[in-house]
């Protein structure tokens, strides 16, 4: 049942070192504030899965916090390069990370698996591909009633599942609506889930078939308004561009990169004091 | 006599392009220049095309080009938005997508994709962002259309990895494998369009853009490239194709700060 807490209670009491821990929003709703929470109380050894690795994960990478990262495409959207993540792919920095990767096909029924208490995801894929040479978690198996080859791959089935919703009411039902990606199926594969939300309201005022998280399928849900910045929240804010371009500057070079994880977010007590001094950086103009 | 209208060579690229894709067409569309040449056929010849974007919405009519796949104005613009398990279980997996259109960081003679790395995987040269929904788009789409720029080290005789499969070793190798879809049926680029040949399946030029020569395109490609014997020339833009082009990109611009989505994208 969901208890509404403070987000650094939540990350406190549901993330443990070496958890495999799942951070979803697909360019939507990425939950950077909970990210940064788990940067701060300095989780280490995580295998972080998801399909779009972008600069959340780039700052947890880099921060040292992973050890392994399961996903389906890691770049900074319409920007390049996931510099922290290439570093520690090529050179080992901070420390050596085992990727395992897949296409976003594969990894999408991998969470439906995952939700639906199956031991692998089914999918016609892969034939030709080198992926399979190099993960050996993709698999070919034989239908058992038309003989056609097909790919396996595991169900994901992560230790905590962490999300960004736009609203919850005050028992932890959560609601989020706009691009899904793959939070619902993310969430309801993971043994515990955190959401946090733009605001929590007497009455969600939800329409039928809207996308709805009941409350005893959430752990924790946290008050957390801009907790998604700078990607957006649909009916909220819109994505911070600059700041993924900015980012391409900031994540190329190691100092610059650890001054900037220091200064916003190992040094800040929490997601209001992050935005102050990222809100002094932007007007300083050193982002 | 008209004067020719002076246009760059991503122009024609993004222009012939968007030429290939029918009204009406179900399109899976990657981010970045397939985006950009999509949305410019839904604004000229093909207003009832429907692209499909990974992130969820099917049906998008984005004001500005979207500068990433999952950007909310292709929710609101959308016929529906749908989970992208959906998007890949049910419309990709099931048979009703028509085209996919992509980009590539490397591709070779039988079109075969390269987003994964450059060098050893293990220890690679260069780690690229890796396959987003490619492998299963480049399977299962009814048909695939590829647009990136030629140089010769994006159009390589070996690629180090195959992150989604083209035509593999040519002939009838994906009937073989008994891949759902029939694979690249063009290659884009800022030089020229190629096909793959109907029985080997090698990539072969069969259109030059104007004032593009036969060595400009060899120079730009890692293998001995062939011509077909027709070859013929891509018809320069027209005004409405090139004023309709540029003032969406403006508008984006403008939308997104000066960020542009060309540069680098998932499929």
């Amino acid at each position: 049942m969901a208890e509404i807490t403070t987000l650094r209670e939540a990350i406190a009491a549901l993330v443990r070192d070496g958890d495999c821990v799942a951070m979803e929003g697909f360019t939507h709703l990425i939950p950077f504030a909970a990210g940064h929470e788990v940067i701060r109380q300095q989780r280490k050894n995580l295998t972080l899965v998801r399909m779009t690795p972008d600069v959340i994960y780039d700052q947890l990478i880099g921060a040292g916090c992973a050890k392994k990262l399961i996903f389906s495409w890691g770049g900074n959207p319409g920007v390049g390069s996931l510099h922290r993540l290439r570093d520690a792919v090529e050179h080992d920095w901070p420390a050596p990370l085992e990727i395992q990767e897949h296409g976003h096909g594969d990894l999408s029924n991998a969470y439906v698996a995952g939700a639906s208490n199956l031991p692998f995801a089914v999918l016609r894929a892969y034939a030709g591909s080198d992926l399979p040479k190099h993960n050996d978690k993709i698999k070919f198996i034989q239908c058992p009633f038309t003989g056609e080859t097909l790919a396996a791959v595991p169900s994901v089935r992560p230790d905590v599942t962490i999300i960004h919703a736009q609203k919850a009411d005050r028992k932890g039902n959560v609601l989020l609506w706009g691009i899904l990606g793959v939070q619902k199926e993310a969430v309801l594969a993971a043994k515990k889930a955190i959401v946090t939300v733009e605001e929590i309201v007497d009455d969600l005022n939800a329409w039928p078939n809207a996308c709805i998280l009941p409350r005893w399928t959430n752990s924790a849900v946290c008050c957390i308004p801009g907790g998604a910045a700078p990607s957006y929240a649909h009916g909220y804010y819109e994505r911070d561009n600059r700041f993924y371009l900015a980012w391409d500057a900031i994540a190329k070079d190691r100092t610059t990169f650890q001054n900037w994880i220091k200064a916003h977010v190992l040094d800040t007590a929490d997601f209001d004091e992050y935005r102050r001094v990222l809100q002094e950086s932007n007007s300083q103009g050193v982002r | 006599m008209t004067t020719a209208l002076a246009y760059s060579t991503s122009e024609i690229m993004t222009i012939a392009a968007a030429r290939l894709l029918k009204n009406g067409a179900v399109c899976f569309v990657g981010i970045g220049l397939p985006s950009t040449a999509a949305n410019l056929a839904r604004l000229t010849h093909a207003p009832d095309i429907v692209l499909i974007y990974e992130s969820g919405p099917i049906g998008a009519k984005p004001p500005v080009l979207p500068l990433s796949i999952g950007d909310g104005n292709l929710a609101e613009t959308a016929d529906t938005v749908v989970s992208t398990p959906e998007i890949f279980r049910y419309w990709l997996q099931g048979g009703r997508v028509d085209v996919g259109f992509l980009g590539a960081a490397q591709i070779d003679r039988f079109a075969n994709i390269n987003t994964t790395v450059i060098g050893d995987y293990k220890k690679p040269h260069t780690r690229l962002p890796g396959a987003g929904g490619a492998p299963e788009i480049a399977s299962c789409a009814g048909e695939v259309v590829l647009v990136l720029k030629q140089s010769a080290r994006a159009f390589v005789k070996k690629l180090d990895f195959v992150t989604s499969v083209g035509h593999l070793d040519g002939g009838d190798a994906r009937q073989r494998l008994r891949l759902p879809g029939k694979g690249p049926v063009a290659v884009v680029t800022d030089l020229c369009l190629m096909r793959p040949d109907p029985v080997t399946k090698e990539l072969t030029v069969t259109q030059l853009h104007p004032g593009i020569t036969r060595d400009q395109v060899a120079v730009a490609t890692g293998w001995n490239i062939h011509f077909a014997p027709q070859l013929s020339e891509t018809p320069a833009p027209t005004s409405t194709e090139l004023e309709t082009l540029r003032d969406l990109e403006r508008r984006s611009k403008l939308a997104h700060g000066n960020l542009t989505g060309a540069g680098a994208g998932s499929a």
